[in-house]
């Protein structure tokens, strides 16, 4: 591995999210009935006329400068040419020799290293329908049926340079990307939906060598995790038959999520000719240079920027900062909290550990749940003042997350507030100490420790609802006393 | 610039025609013969010259994001050679 360098550039598409397609006006959302998002323009039927969408060339343009590109001054839309049966055309509209955006870079971040990563190109493009294969299986089916309304569907897609050395980069890389086209709200960029597609160029080279290896195109990337697996393996892949004295063949290949591997996708091998020339039912685009400001001087704070901010102006750590950062709903969610409560550092601790938590086991966005920067900030006012104890507060805050309740209500509604009174305390202290000779002795025989199995006792006594600083004092006092 | 016969079975090819022996020297005799005159206009000095985006004096014509009325189902599978379950039947593509 280490005599190898690996070179790796990623192709990614991101719906856009507008109302309508790219070319027409039928809507964009999902879950139709199939074929009943569908004109005679995205159906290509003679004598349609397409018509770009206003929307589409601002989010390009808006996602162009967010990942520091030139914006064209000229551009225009080209048919490229291929039979499928998903494009009824039989050419998708596309961009060639003048997209919308070129020479751009993003900056990721790898082992706490920054890392520049360069973007060769945008462009704007429709998406093509569904195929759907009848049968139990794609082998034993002999016929397929195509669902025509994602067709037209408006994409950009956005070509990287061969500048990641990893399949962890990549990751990163990708990552990036997905939250900055969510912070600018052009896409909902999920993976799952397929509204985030990734494809990678994978090749290796002796280290130190100028020249590339030959590359293999992966495809059928359907999350983080598996771009980052296939990739993975596409490497190792490589190296063996490098190792072995063969040669990589150029071809595209398909992860197998299941299995954990790529296949060739080896058709007929009759190479691609897209047979590319300017769409004559398109008029060229003119871009602005005001029109282009004005979209620059509209971009939200980026990323990159707002984890600066956390790192140096709130004293989060790194790590934490590009966590929250890295994705915009839970970056409002920050904001909005320390808005209320500007405890940076409780804030983000509440964040990272128990909210992450509930939402990874649930497998849900924070959208999904019903917690509120209201509700956690009026919490953390709650543990400050000591009416709950941080551990009641986690029972607390799950409640939150689940119900969306005040959590003044979930605290009364099951008797919750943290019991300060020393007087109360000190009867179940008695208690306990009565109770444990054995853990008293060892304390008294000079064993620090065993005066935590005595407040775990005491915290048991009260539920959990004791405040653990008196239920120390107390402890201390009354053992040294004994 | 003449082409040669393995060009003309692929732009065949790419077209899925099905062309006879006979057919193909005759689209051979064809395509080299609109050649000819291409070579005609080769002679012409470009150097200085934008390639042309569009044949009208037109620029930047778009529209708003609005929706507008699809298409009803059975018309839209009017054209479908075969149908099933709403959806376009065709030969099964791996
Ligand atoms: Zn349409």
């Amino acid at each position: 591995m280490g005599q190898y360098e690996v070179v790796i550039g990623l192709e990614v598409h991101v719906e856009l999210k507008t109302k309508t397609k790219i070319f027409c006006g039928c809507p964009t959302e999902f879950g139709g009935e199939p074929n009943t998002h569908v004109c005679p323009i995205c159906l290509g039927l003679p004598g349609v006329l397409p018509v770009l969408n206003k929307k589409v060339l601002e989010f390009a343009t808006k996602a162009g400068l967010a990942l520091n590109c030139k914006i064209a001054e000229f551009s225009k839309f080209d048919r490229k040419n291929y039979f499928y049966p998903d494009l009824p055309k039989a050419y998708q509209i596309s961009q060639y020799d003048l997209p919308i955006a070129e020479q751009g870079y993003l900056d990721i971040n790898v082992n706490g290293q920054t890392k520049r990563i360069g973007i060769t190109r945008l462009h704007m493009e429709e998406d093509a329908g569904k195929l759907v294969h009848q049968g139990l299986t794609i082998s034993s089916s002999n016929s397929s049926l195509v669902d025509y309304n994602r067709t037209g569907v408006p994409l950009i897609e956005i070509v990287s340079e061969p500048d990641l050395r990893s399949a962890e980069e990549a990751k990163a890389y990708l990552e990036m990307l997905k939250a900055i086209m969510e912070y600018i709200d052009v896409s909902d960029v999920k993976m799952e939906q397929g509204s985030l597609r990734c494809d990678a160029n994978v090749s290796i080279r002796p280290m130190g060598s100028k020249e590339f290896g030959t590359k293999t195109e992966v495809k059928n990337l359907n999350s983080f995790r598996s771009v980052q697996r296939a990739i993975e393996y596409e490497i190792a892949r490589q190296i063996d038959i490098v190792e072995e004295g063969g040669k990589i063949i150029q071809e595209t290949r398909t992860w197998d999520e299941n299995k954990g591997i790529t296949l060739s996708l080896r058709s007929k091998e009759e190479a691609h000719d897209y047979r590319y020339f300017p769409d004559p039912d398109l008029t060229p685009l003119v871009i602005s240079r005001e029109w282009v400001e004005e979209l620059k001087a509209g971009l939200p704070e980026l990323p990159a920027f707002k984890k600066e901010r956390l790192i140096k102006e709130h004293g989060l750590p790194e790590y934490d900062a590009g966590v929250i950062t890295s994705s915009r709903a839970l970056a409002e969610f920050y904001d909005k909290t320390v808005s209320l409560h500007p405890d940076y550092k409780a804030v983000s601790n509440w964040i990272m550990v128990e909210l992450l938590k509930l939402l990874n086991a649930e497998n849900l966005e924070i959208t999904d749940s019903k917690i509120t920067p209201q509700g956690l900030a009026k919490m953390l006012k709650m543990i400050e003042k000591g009416t709950i104890s941080g551990k009641i507060a986690k029972q607390v805050f799950e409640e939150m997350f689940n119900t969306g309740k005040d959590p003044e209500v979930i605290v009364k509604e099951k008797g919750l507030v943290q019991i300060s009174d020393e007087g109360q305390i000190s009867t179940i202290v008695d208690q306990v100490i009565a109770n444990n000779p054995k853990s008293v002795q060892d304390f008294k025989a000079g064993k620090e420790k065993a005066i935590g199995f005595l407040v775990g006792q005491v915290m048991k006594e009260t539920r959990g609802q004791a405040n653990p600083g008196v239920v120390n004092k107390l402890l201390k006092e009354k053992l040294t006393k004994l | 610039m003449k082409i040669s016969i393995k060009d003309v079975e692929h732009v065949a090819l790419l077209s899925r025609l099905e062309l006879t022996e006979e057919e193909k020297q005759e689209q051979l005799r064809e395509l080299n013969k609109i050649l000819d005159y291409m070579e005609i206009l080769n002679k012409v000095d470009t150097s200085q010259v934008e390639p042309l985006a569009h044949v009208l004096p037109l620029q930047n014509v778009l529209r708003e994001d609005e929706l507008r009325a699809t298409l009803p189902k059975e018309k839209v599978l009017q054209n479908a050679p075969e149908e099933d379950e709403g959806m376009f039947k065709v030969p099964k593509i791996v």
